[in-house]
């Protein structure tokens, strides 16, 4: 080895111990952690496009970002829990990638919301709730995710793979569809949430395939994960009354339409794991409302004791 | 032709001018026994020590007290995963593999960082461990950079640079503490006066007591004393205590204008050695948690390598058709 390659090594030595000694905050880009939200902050004040209602709008971006974070504090319940190192690495990037689509839609909201009533008078100064206000100060009632997004799996992995696999196929099949939304904030994440989604989708499907076609307890296991949560399938497909409207504004897509796609994608799966579509009639719904309208089965309410504990404790606060 | 003993010595030889020169060892070249022992110990105990450091700070991810915070964590804690793949791998080099160290590990036969037997109790400790356990780590770390073991070496430059973003965000997140409320402010003064001797605690006993230190220095596996390493970390971090306007809770620390250098108090070695010896405040918690996600994903594992094997038979069949 020449010395030559051992000064540069010495060199990054060095780096590593003067950054050691800095005390002020550095502004680095890795900072924001490729949860890509700096990338897209300039474009979360943009207008709302013309004919669509405002109140509408910061609804959509809650259904969309209230999926991505609940969906991403499940999978973070896996950190340390693993079965294996490379499974820690894909499950925490998994939920990294959902945080920052969540981010990013809560802050549209937020920002949508706080044009909603004003619209005329306060305009573009009267901003709304940020991302945090939505994350951590909201009910239960009022966050608008799927119930399929808020599943505990016990830490049993075939229950984390069974949810990963349909809401990673069902959510892709949206962005895919919203990659050209009239609003500029929901194009932006499908954009960046497309590449995202289709490599979780990938893992999901190849661990259903491990699983399924593994051993005799793995398949038994999965088959019995899938069967466990098919239930909660059907209201990936119903359409709300802010999305049928927002459809017609050409920035939300109909769930209902994805169905086909997913239908397919998940039969294909299934099949080549040697797993068997589950017949399972769906979960009820309280006189026609679920996630959407902000009726959610009784683990939100625990996940948000967890989740908004400690910001709850400390208003005012700063992080 | 040299009979065996004449073969050994001569890459005895090769292995010390190696040393000597500065140059590095890579894993196909003779090693002495007690050189390859010395450096899997020490390098699963490193790997070790990132996979049971993931559990402090993962007991805050779910309740991280914004968005911006979680996806910090969530990100530190999986580059610590990335740094215990790269760390088996290099100690996979020297002929053992990952499964037979995590059993080791479970088994309680292999160590693990003693820092990591002290529990997380409020979201100061996340900054804290940044700052003074991940700054008290790239301490000890940075001299492993230049480690006469080629894939270790590798493998540190790489997480040393990782380490030190974990260290700057520590510290960032103190700094937006303590300009916070008065509750935020006490509660980070109430991290540091929990954390700073143990902190001190990494560099491992004073040389007097370290009986490893000299074999390890004339291997190029260690680079500095203990204690040389600990001085150096009080006198990087003096400073940025005063920064943040926090006490470090040492009544002798004071700086030695003769010495161009911070004195300080002793820590207490007597808890170094209970914690080393199994009863800090959470062993039994981290080892029980390590071997339950070990054991719970038995069936996975096995659901891998059996669907590795059909698919190997399968296209080994249609080779064959």
């Amino acid at each position: 080895m020449s010395g030559h390659h051992t000064d540069v090594e010495e060199h990054d030595a060095t780096n590593a111990y003067q950054s050691l000694s800095q005390t002020t905050a550095v502004d680095d880009p890795r900072w924001a952690f490729g949860t890509g939200v700096e990338d897209v902050q300039a474009e979360i004040t943009s207008p709302v496009p013309d004919g669509v209602d405002p109140a509408d709008l910061a609804a959509y971006c809650l259904m969309l970002g209230d999926d991505a974070l609940i969906c991403s504090h499940r999978i973070s319940e896996w950190v340390s829990n693993a079965p294996e190192l490379e499974e820690e690495v894909a499950l925490a990037n998994t939920a990294l990638d959902l945080l920052g689509q969540a981010r990013v839609l809560l802050a549209r909201a937020g920002h949508v919301e706080g044009l909603g009533s004003t619209a005329g008078s306060a305009g573009s100064a009267g901003r709304g709730r940020d991302e945090d206000a939505l994350a951590y100060l909201r009910t239960e009632s009022q966050f608008r995710n799927v119930a399929l997004a808020e599943l505990g799996d016990e830490l049993d992995f075939a229950r984390a793979i069974a949810r990963l696999l349909i809401f990673s196929t069902w959510r892709l099949a949206l962005l895919h569809r919203l990659l050209g939304s009239r609003d500029p904030v929901i194009a932006a994440v499908a954009g960046k949430g497309v590449k995202e989604l289709t490599y979780h989708r990938d893992y999901a499907a190849r661990w259903t395939l491990r699983l399924g076609d593994g051993t005799d307890e793995s398949h038994r296991r999965m088959q019995a994960a899938l069967d466990a949560i098919w239930p909660y399938v059907e209201e990936l497909f119903r359409t709300s009354d802010e999305e049928r409207r927002l459809v017609e504004a050409g920035v939300a897509v109909d769930p209902a339409q994805t169905r086909a796609e997913v239908d397919a994608v998940l039969d294909e799966v299934l099949a080549k794991a040697t797993l068997t579509r589950p017949q399972r009639p769906a979960i009820g719904t309280i006189g026609g409302r679920g996630g959407r309208q902000g009726l959610h089965t009784e683990q939100l309410g625990h996940v948000l004791a967890e989740m908004q504990s400690l910001a709850r404790q400390h208003p005012g606060a700063t992080w | 032709m040299p009979d065996t003993d004449e073969l050994a010595a001569g890459f005895e030889a090769e292995f010390e001018r190696t040393i000597a020169a500065d140059q590095r060892i890579e894993p196909r070249d003779w090693m002495p026994d007690a050189y390859r022992r010395t450096l899997i110990r020490q390098i699963a105990q490193h790997a070790h020590s990132e996979i049971i450091g993931m559990q402090p700070e993962g007991n805050w991810i779910l309740r991280a007290p914004s968005l911006r915070r979680k996806a910090i964590l969530l990100a530190k804690v999986q580059d610590e995963a990335g740094h215990g793949m790269y760390l088996y791998a290099a100690a996979e080099t020297l002929g053992v593999d990952r499964e037979e160290l995590t059993e080791k590990l479970i088994d309680s036969k292999q160590k693990y960082s003693s820092i990591f037997n002290y529990p997380t109790l409020s979201y100061a400790d996340i900054g804290v461990i940044g700052w003074l356990v991940d700054g008290a780590a790239i301490c000890n770390q940075v001299p492993l950079c230049r480690c006469s073991y080629g894939p270790y070496a590798r493998a540190m430059i790489r997480i040393c640079k990782e380490e030190s973003f974990h260290q700057r965000q520590g510290y960032e997140l103190l700094l937006a503490m303590v300009n916070g409320t008065e509750a935020q402010r006490a509660m980070v003064q109430e991290s540091v006066d929990r954390w700073w001797w143990p902190s001190l605690m990494m560099f491992g006993p004073p040389d007097a007591d370290s009986p490893n230190t000299q074999q390890s220095m004339a291997w190029g596996i260690k680079r500095h004393t203990n204690d040389e390493l600990r001085q150096r970390f009080v006198d990087m971090t003096v400073p940025q205590a005063a920064a943040l306007g926090v006490t470090l809770p040492d009544p002798d620390l004071r700086w030695n204008p003769e010495r161009q250098a911070h004195d300080y108090g002793e820590p207490d070695w007597e808890e170094f050695k209970a914690v080393l010896a199994g009863s800090g405040p959470t062993n039994a918690q981290r080892l029980a948690h390590r071997r339950r996600a070990h054991e719970n994903g038995a069936w996975v594992r096995e659901a891998a390598q059996a669907y590795a094997d059909k698919q190997a038979a399968r296209s080994r069949k249609e080779a064959a058709a």
